[in-house]
């Protein structure tokens, strides 16, 4: 009996950690620091970046379409902002075991062979990914270092044009980033866009 | 017997040979469902590079074949590329014989269609979107679903008798 009652309580228990979230980033949010693996077996965490005066957080991954579309755009972005300041941190949320592209290896060959000159840290648990609240790959976070601490600038998509075929493009990435470096709030700090959901472990995700 | 076969195939072009594939705004969707009263509708958003999105095709399929009768509709709406209709949608509803009604979502701001569609929606697919005017219901779904929760989805949705 008491087993059973036990077992009971860890059903509720699973449960209401998988369900009751807490609140995820929004515009204005600190961001609590985290530590995951990198390819290289290194841990990463925000504090490593010392000289950095923000983040651009890409919750990315090896499978999605609509990733590879903006993979040479990420590498652009860190190429073009990582001495400025603002590196790319690529963080992979997906579970390997629903998504076996995704693995820790695969992930270490895409690095490799597409020469990431970012970390790409793999999210085992998906527990920063839930903190975070992302949703899709790829999935932007633009966190600015400020004297409160990390504080999320932006969120959303790198620009308005998956298709990279339109020269007026809104690149709302590098437009908040010219803010912060401007000391000035970004314009836009939260935009939509069509993606690939997160691969949650089995019996994780959003239940119906 | 050819007579008759003819015959058929100008009743019903459609299950024979397929779905079209035509383009939709969000202001037609929107008309479309409107229209709908009593019906339960559907729209699940997918896009041909979207594994997942396929995976779960053959479910929406089923359940149109097994609700057939009932007031419940799906529409099949790709989010491909308007450039990708031709050369990859149109062959693709072709050789997979979709029966439900498919088609490509004319919009060009991904910015203003996604909230325009559901505003609790990040833009993830695949994602279905579900419609009963009658009791006002109007969600959305951002995951991939197994026959058995599309099932659930219809039935908890599902007008009064």
């Amino acid at each position: 009996m008491n087993k059973i009652i036990a077992a009971l309580f860890l059903l509720v228990q699973i449960g209401t950690s998988a369900g009751a979230q807490v609140k995820s980033y929004e515009p204005g949010s600190l961001v609590s620091d985290f530590k995951l693996k990198n390819v290289n077996n290194k841990q990463v965490s925000l504090a490593d970046f010392s000289g950095a005066k923000g983040y651009i957080i890409v919750f990315t991954c090896n499978t999605c379409p609509y990733a590879k579309a903006y993979e040479q755009r990420i590498i652009d972005l860190h190429n073009k902002y990582a001495e400025k300041g603002y590196p790319v941190i690529a963080i992979n949320p997906n579970d390997p075991e629903v998504s076996p592209g995704d693995s820790f290896a695969a992930m270490q060959e895409r690095s490799t062979s597409k020469k990431y000159p970012f970390p790409y840290l793999i999210d085992q648990d998906q527990t920063v990914t839930r903190r975070f609240g992302a949703t899709r790959t790829p999935h932007v976070f633009l966190v600015d270092k400020t004297n409160e601490g990390n504080k999320v600038a932006y969120i959303g998509a790198i620009d308005n044009d998956t298709e990279d075929n339109n020269p007026d493009k809104i690149r709302y990435v590098e437009k908040a980033i010219g803010a912060l470096m401007s000391e000035k709030a970004p314009e836009t700090t939260v935009t939509k866009a069509v993606g690939c959901t997160i691969k949650w472990k089995k019996g994780t995700g959003t239940s119906l | 017997m050819k007579k008759y076969f003819i015959i058929l195939c100008l009743f019903f072009p459609l299950s024979l040979f397929g779905q079209t594939v035509s383009l939709l705004t969000v202001n037609q969707l929107d008309n479309r469902l409107s229209v709908g009263k009593d019906t339960v509708y559907l729209v699940n958003f997918w896009a041909t590079w979207c594994a997942p999105c396929i995976e779960e095709l053959p479910h929406f399929e089923k359940l149109a074949d097994t609700m057939n009768g009932k007031p419940v509709k799906v529409l099949l709406v790709s989010l491909d590329f308007k450039s990708k209709l031709e050369t990859v949608v149109r062959p693709f509803v072709k050789k997979l014989q979709i029966s439900n009604e498919v088609y490509l979502l004319n919009e060009k701001s991904q910015q203003d269609y996604i909230d325009r569609i559901d505003k609790n929606w990040s833009g993830a697919i695949p994602a279905t979107l579900v419609v009963n005017t009658k009791r006002r219901i109007r969600t959305l779904v951002e995951k991939e679903l197994t026959y058995d929760e599309l099932l659930n989805l219809y039935k908890t949705n599902i007008s009064d008798e």
